[in-house]
């Protein structure tokens, strides 16, 4: 445990530098500047017209939903593939064999992922 | 001193180093793209906040005032060269204006979020040589803040937080062009991770680590000190390349914030220093994703004949941090070259772009690298 010390605690004191910046620059930003409130300044900025809607809880096309679902799956897979770019250099002979057929096995079913979902035409955008 | 004590003030000094060095990248940055752009398209640019205001015969005593030119009165030193800053005081006394249909928290976080992961992934950088004897004491300062061997991966993991910012910003807001903006920031974002993890992926076997400085290592003890992966792998750097600019919402991907139709993107609603947070989120994104270029494809800090890989001196140390700016101020650059060198795509070319090319040259990059590995070993 205490191995992981220099590595990693370092991290949390970066990122507790970062929030300290940020947190100061979002108070100041509420303290500084003139207050004058006015319902129209305060309606959602629709390029002068009046909202046609409160609030704006739309609909969007639903290839956003597919495309977060496709970045799912292929990093994932991708990530599998983490352990073996790291160790696959220092692999002896017979092991690195069955290691690559192994290897261009699954990025071959990664590919044939990515033409399926080519030909059932999820990747168009109409 | 106990070696634990060393490095604990030498992580805070280092830290306070990089997020000094990168905050002040960042106007100097807005400078010189303002100044770039304007001279490629035959303007002048920024050339009213100088360091020197007013006439500086005021200075002198009033019997040799007439002595200096006229001319050389109003002395200035580099026009415009104070701009950002005058821009970030402005910005700072700006009043805050919160839509009436904000969802307040996921508002306020937005900015927030957008900024601390990225400047917080900057940890991960090497920005100078491993070996640093500190004056000979026998204390060796690597000079990255977190010395973890997740290294790339966990620069990933942190940085693409980012994408949750924007995305709680553009909805929080409660508007209807920041929610477009930040839908399609967010698509953009995650589905050009995809080629860029699978580059990255092919670079990782052909080093055989993730670890940073690692990388940075391989490309100087090899071909001569010139075996930077952009010769190794070329085909995983113009990958990276790419998908860097698509990651940073950078034109000619700029379409979250395309002007003419969305007007600002997911920050259309903000107003002073919660924009000047989101800015500054986009900037560090890009300090970020150049400098990972730079170690893992450019060879980081190393350069032959110039920095020694596994000296210890401290003006060895000095040599590799210069030539790791110079570098990463070069990338930044070449950014701002192809911002006016290239138009903005459509949204369904750069999905297009994304899926059915890079992804799958990325995949044949990736076999083809492996099979050269298995025959190379």
């Amino acid at each position: 445990m205490l191995a992981l010390v220099p590595g990693y605690v370092p991290i949390a004191f970066l990122a507790l530098v970062c929030l300290t910046i940020g947190g100061v620059a979002l108070f100041l930003s509420s303290v500084l500047g003139p207050k004058r409130r006015t319902k129209v300044k305060e309606m959602p900025y629709e390029c002068g017209v009046d909202p046609i809607q409160q609030g704006a809880r739309e609909r969007y096309s639903i290839h956003f939903y597919l495309v977060a679902i496709l970045f799912i799956l292929f990093d994932l897979e991708a990530v599998f593939l983490f352990p073996w770019a790291v160790g696959f250099r220092e692999m002896g002979g017979d092991a690195r064999v069955v290691v690559l057929v192994v290897v261009l096995g699954f990025i071959a079913a990664l590919g044939a992922g990515l033409f399926y979902e080519w030909k059932r035409r999820g990747l168009e955008w109409d | 001193m106990s070696d634990w004590v060393v490095q604990a003030i030498a992580t805070a000094v280092k830290a306070g180093l990089v997020i000094g060095i990168a905050m002040n990248i960042v106007p100097l940055l807005i400078y010189l793209e303002r100044k770039i752009s304007a001279y490629m398209q035959g303007r002048i640019g920024p050339n009213r906040v100088n360091l020197v205001l007013g006439d500086v015969r005021y200075l002198l005593p009033p019997s040799m005032r007439d002595a200096v030119p006229a001319s050389l009165s109003r002395f200035k030193l580099i026009p415009g060269s104070l701009q950002p800053l005058a821009d970030a005081v402005k910005l700072a006394f700006k009043e805050e204006i919160v839509p009436a249909s904000a969802d307040k928290v996921l508002y306020y976080l937005g900015p927030l979020v957008a900024f601390v992961p990225v400047a917080t992934a900057l940890a991960f950088i090497p920005f100078g040589t491993g070996t640093w004897d500190l004056f000979g004491t026998g204390h060796v300062i690597d000079l990255r803040i977190a010395s973890a061997d997740v290294g790339v991966l966990g620069l990933f993991a942190i940085s693409s937080l980012g994408v949750y910012g924007i995305a709680a910003g553009g909805w929080g807001s409660g508007s209807k062009f920041p929610l477009m903006g930040a839908v399609r920031a967010s698509a953009q974002m995650i589905s050009y991770e995809v080629p860029m993890g699978l580059a990255l992926l092919a670079a990782i076997a052909t080093v055989g680590s993730v670890d940073t400085q690692a990388f940075v290592y391989e490309q100087a003890t090899t071909w001569g000190g010139m075996g930077w992966l952009v010769f190794k792998q070329p085909l995983a750097a113009l990958i990276f390349l790419v998908a860097m600019f698509a990651e940073n919402n950078r034109l000619p991907f700029d379409l979250p914030e395309a002007e003419p139709e969305l007007v600002g993107g997911y920050h259309t609603e903000y107003s002073g220093l919660k924009f000047a947070l989101f800015f500054l989120g986009e900037y560090m994104a890009m300090i970020l994703m150049c400098s990972l270029f730079v170690t893992i494809f450019l060879g980081g800090w190393s350069l032959p004949f110039v920095v020694d890989p596994s000296g210890t001196s401290g003006l060895n140390a000095l040599a590799s941090g210069l030539v790791f700016l110079a570098k990463i101020m070069l990338v930044l650059n070449f950014q701002v070259w192809i911002r006016w060198t290239l138009p903005r795509f459509r949204y369904d070319q750069l999905m297009h772009l994304g899926w059915k090319v890079m992804v799958p040259l990325a995949l044949a990059n990736l076999v083809v690298t492996a099979i050269v590995l298995h025959l190379a070993a």
